[in-house]
C-alpha cells in the first residue's frame, strides 16, 4: 500500500526551509483569498467548496496518510447530514450542537465500519467498506427519520451560539470557513503528530511496525475513526448550508467522487485535496446547466488520472521543476 | 566454432543498484559451465538478465548467433534457453505431470514424456500429485526434467543442489552427465564446490559483478588457494 | 393448501426459486471477478457494466439487426469481451506493475463512463426484454408452478459455471492460466506469451458478465443501472467467499442468492442487506472468506 502513496509529496515536517517559507507564503494567500471570496463568487458556491474540501481533506487522512482507501466515506458524510439536520430540525438544537451531533454520530459509525473493515488489507478493505456502506444506504432508504425519497427538507440554520444569525449569508460563510480551517488544522495537528508518525510507518511497511510493537490495528482503526468524524463535520456542516440532506449524500456515487478529488488533487498531499475539491464542485456546477452528463466525465477524468496523474495537481506541482527548485523534495 | 552463448560487458541495473559490472564469458556448444562466487556478488543476476527477466540491463548477449537484445522474455525460451530458477518454480495448483507437461516444445530433440519418466522414475509414480507435495529433491528433479521435454539447447540452472541431501546431489550430477552426453550445453550457477567440479568442464569466478577468472577443470587443484581466498570456503 | 414453517409451500418454492436465480448471477458475476482477479489481480469494478452490456447488446441487436435472443447468447459476450480485451491491452496493462487499488479505481472510473453514457443515451428507466418464444410459459410441477425461462437460466448458468470451472482446472489453456496466477515470470520464461494470457482471461471475464446480462434481460428490466445495483452485492459475495478458488466463488454465489430469497420469505424488509450482515458474520469469524486461502 506504500506504492499507493510513493507518489505524493515528503510530509510537510521534512521539507526544507526554502519550502515551508514558501507554503507558508501559499497559506497566506489562500487565506487572503478565502477570507476575500464572497465579494466576488457566489457565497453558497463557495461554502459548498469549502463543505467538499474539508471532506476531502478528511478522507485523504486516510488514503494518503495511513493508505487505506475507503469505498464507503458517504456513509460518514450524508449520515452526519442526516443526523444534524434530524436534531437541528426536529429538536430545535442550535447548529454548533447541531454539527457536533453530526460528527460524533460519523465517529460513531466510522467506529463500526471500521472494526469490520481493518480485518481486512487492501482491496478486501475497500470492498467491505463498499458493502457496508450500502447497507447505510438501504437502513436510509428505509428508515423513517430519513423521510427516505425526499430527504429532510428546510432544515433551519439557527442562530450561532444563540446570537449570530446564519440566515444571513455572509455570516453563514464566514461561519463555514471558520470550522473548515478549524477542521485543516486538526488534520495537519493530527499528520505531525506522534499518532501520525505511526501512522505513516504503518503505510511505509506495515510488518516493520508490526514488528515494533506497535498495535496496529488500533492505530488504523483510530486514523479511520478520526477521518469518519472529520468527514461527519463536513456533512453536518452540508446540512446547514444547504438546509437538506438526501439520500444522495450517502449513495456510493458520493464516496467515488471524494476520492476523485482526493486523487486529483494529490493524494497524500495536505492542500491538494481542496484544490480537487474545488476542480469537481466547479465542473459539476458548470455541467448542471449543460446537457452534458457528469458522470461520464468524472468516469473518464478517473481514468485519465489513474493512467497518467497519479500525483494529482499538487502532488505534479512538488515533482515539477518549479516546485523542486521552491524546496519541495519528491519521493521517487 | 562460435561459442553457443557469447555476453559481453553485460552490464544490469535492479532499479537503482548497479549490480552487474561489465560481465564477459563464453558458453561453448556440449560444454558444462559453472559460475562461482561467493553470495550477493551477482551470479543469479547474470543468469536471469541472460534470460531476460531482468530488462535493466547493457551489452552484448548473443546466443546461437542471434543478438537477443530486443527479444522479449516470453521468446527466449522459443530461442533455445531453458531457465530452472533457484527457488524452483514448481506450481502448487498443478499436478507433477501438469507442471512436467506445462513449459511449451520449442524446438526438436527434446526428451519424450516416456524417455522423462525413464530417467526419473519417481515422477511417474507420483505424476497424479499436486507439484509442491514433493520433496525438495524430487522438485528440483521435476524442475529440470520439464525443461528437457521443450528440446532447449541451453540449459540454464541457478543452485540446482542447494538444500539438497547428498544422495539427491548425486542424482542430480548423474542426471547431468547424461544430459552432457546428449549434447546438452548446460550453464550452472553452484556454491557447491565439490558438485560442481565433478561435472563442470569450465569455470567463472565471479566477485563484485564481474568475472574475475576462469579456467578449464583441468587447472582446479591449482587454483584451490585463490578459490578459498575468494570464496571464503 | 400445504404449510412450511408457517408460509404456504407455493410461495415458500417460489421464492427459493428467485433466490436460487439471484443466486445464478452473483455466481457467474463473482466467478468472473475471481477468474480476472486471480490472474491480474484487478478487482474490476466495471464487472457489473460490462453485465448491463451484455443486456443492452442483446436489446440493441435484436431492435436494430433482427438478432434473436439465442444468437445474442453467443454474440452479445464476444462483442462485450472483445471491448474488454481491447481495454486491457491498451490501459489497463499498464497499471500492474502499481498497487491494486489502482487497478479498482481505474476499473471504476471505467463503469462511471460506461454507465454515464447509457444512462444518457436511454435514461435511466428499464426497458424490456422479452422471453423468447422457446422457453415462454410454465409448467406446473405440483408442489409449484416453474416458469419455463427460470428454470432454463438456472440450468444455463450452472452449466457455464461448470464450463469455465473445467476450462481452468482441466485445459492445457486453464494451466497455463493457473500457473501465470503462482509465478507469471516463470511461465513467460517458459516460452508462454503472458501477456496475451492475461488480455484473454479479462475478455473472458467481461464475456462472462456479458453473458449473465443477456441471460438477465428477460428477467430483469433492461436499464443502465443495473449492473451498478449488483456489483455491489457481487462484491460482498466474493468477501463472504473468498477469492482463491474458482468452486469458492460459485457455491457462494448460490450459497447467498438462496439466502437472500429465504430471507425475502420470513424478514422481508431486511432482504437487500442480508448479504451484508453476512458479509460482516463472516469477517468476523472467518476473515479470509468462506473458501479464502490468503488472509
Amino acid at each position: 500500500m506504500s506504492e499507493m502513496t510513493q507518489t505524493a509529496a515528503k510530509p510537510r515536517i521534512e521539507r526544507s526551509a526554502t519550502a515551508s517559507r514558501t507554503y507558508m507564503i501559499f497559506v497566506i494567500i489562500g487565506l487572503a483569498v478565502l477570507i476575500l471570496a464572497p465579494m466576488f463568487f457566489y457565497p453558497i458556491f463557495l461554502m459548498k467548496l469549502l463543505c467538499f474540501a474539508l471532506f476531502a481533506c478528511a478522507f485523504n487522512l486516510l488514503l494518503g496518510y495511513t493508505g487505506l482507501l475507503s469505498f464507503g466515506h458517504a456513509t460518514f458524510f450524508g449520515g452526519a447530514a442526516y443526523f444534524t439536520a434530524h436534531v437541528v430540525k426536529e429538536w430545535g438544537f442550535p447548529p454548533e450542537l447541531g454539527i457536533l451531533t453530526g460528527v460524533v454520530g460519523a465517529a460513531m459509525l466510522g467506529l463500526i465500519m471500521g472494526f469490520f473493515a481493518i480485518r481486512r488489507q487492501g482491496i478486501y478493505f475497500a470492498m467491505i467498506t463498499l458493502a457496508l456502506s450500502q447497507m447505510f444506504f438501504f437502513f436510509c432508504l428505509q428508515a423513517e427519520f430519513t423521510e427516505g425519497e425526499d430527504g429532510i427538507q428546510s432544515v433551519p440554520r439557527g442562530h450561532l451560539f444563540g446570537f449570530i444569525d446564519l440566515n444571513i449569508s455572509t455570516n453563514m460563510y464566514y461561519f463555514v470557513l471558520g470550522v473548515f480551517l478549524i477542521g485543516m488544522v486538526i488534520i495537519w495537528r493530527f499528520i505531525n503528530s506522534p499518532f501520525g508518525m505511526i501512522l505513516r510507518s504503518i503505510r511505509e511497511n506495515e510488518p516493520r511496525a508490526i514488528s515494533l510493537g506497535y498495535s496496529v490495528a488500533r492505530y488504523k482503526l483510530g486514523a479511520f475513526v478520526m477521518s469518519a468524524a472529520l468527514a461527519g463535520l463536513a456533512g453536518g456542516l452540508k446540512a446547514l448550508v444547504f438546509q437538506f440532506a438526501t439520500l444522495t449524500d450517502v449513495a456510493w456515487q458520493m464516496s467515488g467522487e471524494v476520492i476523485l478529488m482526493t486523487l486529483l488533487g494529490g493524494i497524500g498531499t495536505l492542500i491538494g485535496p481542496i484544490f480537487g475539491a474545488g476542480l469537481v464542485v466547479t465542473l459539476q456546477n458548470y455541467l448542471a446547466t449543460s446537457q452534458f452528463p457528469v458522470t461520464i466525465v468524472t468516469g473518464v477524468i478517473f481514468m485519465v488520472c489513474v493512467l497518467v496523474f497519479r500525483r494529482g495537481i499538487i502532488g505534479e506541482f512538488y515533482a515539477s521543476r518549479l516546485g523542486r527548485k521552491l524546496g519541495f523534495e519528491h519521493r521517487r | 566454432m562460435a561459442p553457443l552463448l557469447q555476453v559481453s560487458n553485460l552490464n544490469a541495473w535492479y532499479g537503482e543498484s548497479h549490480v552487474l559490472h561489465g560481465v564477459d564469458m563464453t558458453v561453448g556448444e556440449g560444454e558444462t559451465i559453472t559460475i562461482l562466487g561467493r553470495n550477493g556478488v551477482g551470479k543469479t543476476t547474470t543468469l536471469r538478465t541472460i534470460v531476460g527477466i531482468i530488462r535493466e540491463r547493457k551489452g552484448e548477449i548473443r546466443f546461437a548467433g542471434k543478438d537477443m537484445a530486443n527479444v522479449p522474455l516470453h521468446r527466449t525460451a522459443h530461442n533455445g534457453i531453458g531457465f530452472v530458477p533457484e527457488e524452483r518454480g514448481i506450481f502448487s495448483t498443478l499436478t507433477v505431470e501438469e507442471n512436467l507437461m506445462l513449459p511449451p516444445v520449442v524446438a526438436e530433440g527434446g526428451m519424450s514424456l516416456e524417455e522423462i519418466y525413464e530417467l526419473f522414475p519417481n515422477l511417474l509414480e507420483r505424476r497424479a500429485s499436486p507439484g509442491t507435495k514433493l520433496s525438495g529433491g524430487e522438485q528440483q528433479m521435476l524442475a529440470i526434467a520439464r525443461i528437457l521435454r521443450t528440446g532447449v539447447k541451453l540449459l540454464i540452472l541457478d543452485e540446482p543442489t542447494e538444500g539438497l541431501a547428498p544422495v539427491i546431489v548425486q542424482r542430480i550430477g548423474e542426471v547431468l552427465k547424461t544430459l552432457k552426453d546428449r549434447g546438452m550445453t548446460v550453464l550452472l550457477v553452484e556454491q557447491n564446490f565439490r558438485f560442481a567440479s565433478r561435472v563442470a568442464d569450465r569455470f567463472y569466478l565471479m566477485d563484485h559483478g564481474r568475472m574475475v577468472a576462469d579456467f578449464p577443470v583441468g587447472e582446479l587443484p591449482g587454483k584451490m588457494d585463490m578459490l578459498h581466498k575468494v570464496l571464503g570456503v | 393448501m400445504t404449510m412450511i414453517f408457517g408460509i404456504p409451500l407455493q410461495a415458500f418454492l417460489g421464492q427459493l426459486l428467485i433466490g436460487l436465480i439471484n443466486g445464478s448471477f452473483y455466481a457467474l458475476l463473482s466467478l468472473g471477478l475471481a477468474v480476472i482477479f486471480g490472474l491480474l489481480r484487478v478487482i474490476n469494478f466495471a464487472h457489473g457494466a460490462q453485465y448491463m452490456l451484455g443486456a443492452f447488446a442483446a436489446m440493441l441487436m435484436l431492435e436494430y439487426f433482427g438478432i434473436n435472443y439465442w444468437v445474442a447468447l453467443i454474440l452479445g459476450p464476444i462483442v462485450v469481451g472483445l471491448f474488454g480485451a481491447i481495454i486491457e491491452r491498451t490501459m489497463l496493462s499498464r497499471l500492474y506493475d502499481l498497487d491494486p487499488l489502482y487497478g479498482l479505481l481505474f476499473t471504476f472510473g471505467l463503469a462511471l463512463t460506461i454507465e454515464g453514457t447509457f444512462r444518457y443515451l436511454y435514461g435511466a428507466a428499464g426497458q424490456p426484454y422479452s422471453v423468447p418464444a422457446q422457453l415462454a410459459g410454465g409448467t406446473n410441477l405440483g408442489f409449484m408452478f416453474l416458469p419455463i425461462y427460470r428454470g432454463w437460466v438456472v440450468v444455463v448458468s450452472l452449466v457455464a459455471c461448470i464450463g469455465t470451472w473445467l476450462l481452468i482446472e482441466k485445459t492445457k489453456l486453464g494451466a497455463y492460466l493457473r500457473a501465470a496466477t503462482e509465478n507469471p515470470v516463470l511461465v513467460q520464461a517458459f516460452g508462454v506469451n503472458v501477456p496475451v494470457l492475461l488480455t484473454l482471461t479479462y475478455g473472458l471475464g467481461a464475456a462472462l458478465a456479458a453473458f449473465a446480462g443477456v441471460l438477465a434481460a428477460p428477467i430483469y428490466q433492461v436499464s443502465p443501472l443495473m449492473g451498478s445495483n449488483i456489483i455491489i452485492v457481487v462484491f460482498a459475495v466474493v468477501v463472504v467467499g473468498g477469492m482463491g478458488s474458482i468452486m469458492g466463488a460459485i457455491l457462494t454465489g448460490y450459497m447467498l442468492g438462496i439466502a437472500e430469497g429465504l430471507t425475502k420469505v420470513f424478514y422481508p424488509e431486511a432482504s437487500n442487506i442480508v448479504i451484508f450482515v453476512i458479509m460482516a458474520i463472516v469477517l468476523l469469524l472467518r476473515p479470509a472468506g468462506l473458501f479464502g486461502r490468503d488472509a
